[in-house]
């Protein structure tokens, strides 16, 4: 699908690009862990300025979803799902993304889900989320 | 505690004419709008010493935001204490709070505050995101998923709140029935045919669970009105409205996906605010212009101001007798942006006027209204004001 992509800056590279190796990535506190999403240069709970770099399962649960079905530019294909994720690692650590491989409305809030990227232009690799794979 | 805002009134209030594809400038929208709001208050452009906007001049998207605070002191060659057109600020009455601000520490008497929209006209050039080759800024974590429109990202709480609460669509298509009732009895309305609960549940989806009916209709149009020092407000033409609370308060993620609760929006934290700075409560509330660019926005504002418990607005809206122009809150007398148009919260804070001042015609609430809740702003954007003809 056609889409818009983001300018990235410094702090972002990490999250828009770290996606090569097939692991979402974001800067994450030294001091008190906490990771932080959208990436920023400080620690938003304990005003850390050093800020590694952690990887995440990318596995999270649907907290909330819609399915669009309004063309709202030329040549877009709908209907798609667009989604609230929330992370396994941090109860605030969310994102916003697709919801794909799976029909619009078999999706739910709740649903387990994992981490799968579409390659872009730039080397930005998108996260978006596929059902989880049930495990025999 | 100080509050402020209880030394402010607005004296005058008027809109310029409202309506899909007017063919008109909207620096001229504006400034019929700003020369009524003037002669309302019984004022002359002369005694205007503030003006204030949100969110100033924007060239995009289209349509959004054609005039600017500059635009329009140039137009009526103002002489000026104070001046703001900011577009950061706790939803679109971000120009009124800081107008109560300059006026309360002194730098202006009575300040000029408008919002125009030409919208209509602009479309086709549809007012969405991320038309630009690359998206930066706040939506950049939004525009890549092509969550492009405020409908996408208004539907993702709405979903939630379903979720959460067992809200229904049958339920919150009261919100746009009702919006309807009320605008076929405004003559300025944009749509003024009955809509029916069928005609509701069978339009197209646009955002699940909105459909074609929760999402408001793009107009051009220009609203303006006057704040003024209460000192300044006693011997003019109108009763002037005091501004007896504001809500302006964010607590939380500044975002349309970080915010703690997924069911409400940064609303929460302003209609929280606004009760702690007075001492009426939901009950004493004659009328409620709630903002609905999306109707799940205005069941929010219903809950989160009080006049519900919170995940009770769809039982509480639902039938529509509650919220009907002579039920126990009247909500949306002009029809509110689903069917009077998007004034982005300045069409309902001029209503609020129209009824306080008992000049609603048919659609006047009785009773004599004496105190009107209004609000606007949804996502990460919230402000509320309780506004008293006492």
């Amino acid at each position: 699908m056609t889409r818009t992509l983001p300018v990235v800056n410094e702090d972002e590279v990490l999250f828009w690009k770290g996606g090569a190796d097939g692991k979402l990535h974001f800067p994450q506190c030294r001091q008190c862990q906490y990771i932080v999403h959208p990436p920023a240069p400080v620690c938003p709970q304990c005003y850390g300025r050093e800020l590694g770099e952690t990887t995440v399962s990318g596995e999270g649960t649907v907290a909330t979803f819609t399915i669009n079905y309004q063309p709202w530019v030329p040549d877009m294909q709908v209907p798609f799902t667009i989604a609230i994720v929330a992370l396994n690692e941090q109860d605030d650590l969310r994102l916003m993304t697709n919801i794909v491989n799976i029909p619009p409305e078999k999706v739910e809030i709740g649903m387990r889900v994992s981490v799968v990227f579409e390659v872009c232009d730039e080397d930005i690799y998108l996260p978006l989320f596929e059902p989880m794979k049930v495990s025999v | 505690m100080i509050v402020g805002e209880k030394m402010t009134a607005i004296t005058g209030s008027a809109q310029s004419a409202v309506g899909r594809r007017l063919g008109r400038s909207g620096l001229d929208l504006t400034v019929e709008a700003c020369l009524a709001a003037i002669a309302d208050a019984g004022l002359e452009v002369k005694d205007i010493d503030g003006l204030s906007t949100w969110p100033g001049f924007a060239e995009q998207p289209p349509g959004f935001s054609p005039v600017g605070a500059p635009e329009l002191k140039e137009a009526l060659r103002l002489k000026l204490n104070w001046h703001a057109g900011v577009s950061e600020a706790p939803g679109q009455f971000g120009s009124i709070f800081n107008a109560v601000g300059a006026i309360t520490a002194g730098f202006c008497r009575h300040v000029l505050c408008f919002r125009v929209l030409t919208e209509s006209s602009s479309a086709g050039k549809a007012s969405v995101m991320g038309q630009g080759e690359r998206v930066d800024g706040w939506s950049k974590y939004m525009v890549p998923f092509n969550a492009l429109s405020a409908a996408n990202w208004t539907a993702l709480f709405a979903q939630k709140h379903f979720d959460c609460y067992g809200t229904t669509r049958e339920q919150l298509a009261q919100i746009a029935i009702n919006g309807r009732k009320n605008a076929a009895l405004n003559p300025k309305a944009i749509y003024r045919d009955p809509l029916s609960l069928d005609e509701y549940m069978e339009s197209r989806m646009i955002s699940s669970p909105l459909c074609l009916y929760d999402c408001d209709v793009p107009v051009d149009g220009a609203t303006a009105v006057i704040v003024s020092h209460i000192d300044a407000a006693a011997d003019l033409r109108r009763p002037p409205l005091r501004i007896e609370a504001i809500g302006s308060a964010h607590n939380s993620r500044y975002s349309w996906f970080q915010f703690d609760d997924l069911a409400t929006q940064a609303l929460r934290d302003a209609a929280q605010m606004m009760w702690q700075r007075t001492d009426l409560k939901p009950a004493d509330v004659d009328v409620a212009e709630l903002y609905d660019g999306f109707s799940f926005i205005c069941l929010d504002w219903l809950e989160q101001l009080g006049f519900c418990p919170v995940g009770e607005g769809g039982r509480f809206i639902e039938g529509g007798e509650r919220i009907a122009l002579d039920g126990e809150l009247p909500l949306n007398t002009n029809g509110g942006h689903l069917s009077a148009g998007r004034t982005h919260g300045f069409g309902l804070l001029h209503e609020a006027c129209v009824q306080l001042w008992g000049e609603g015609g048919a659609r006047q609430v009785g009773g004599d209204p004496k105190v009107a809740a209004v609000s606007a702003g949804g996502g990460p954007l919230g402000g509320c004001m309780l506004v008293t003809s006492d």
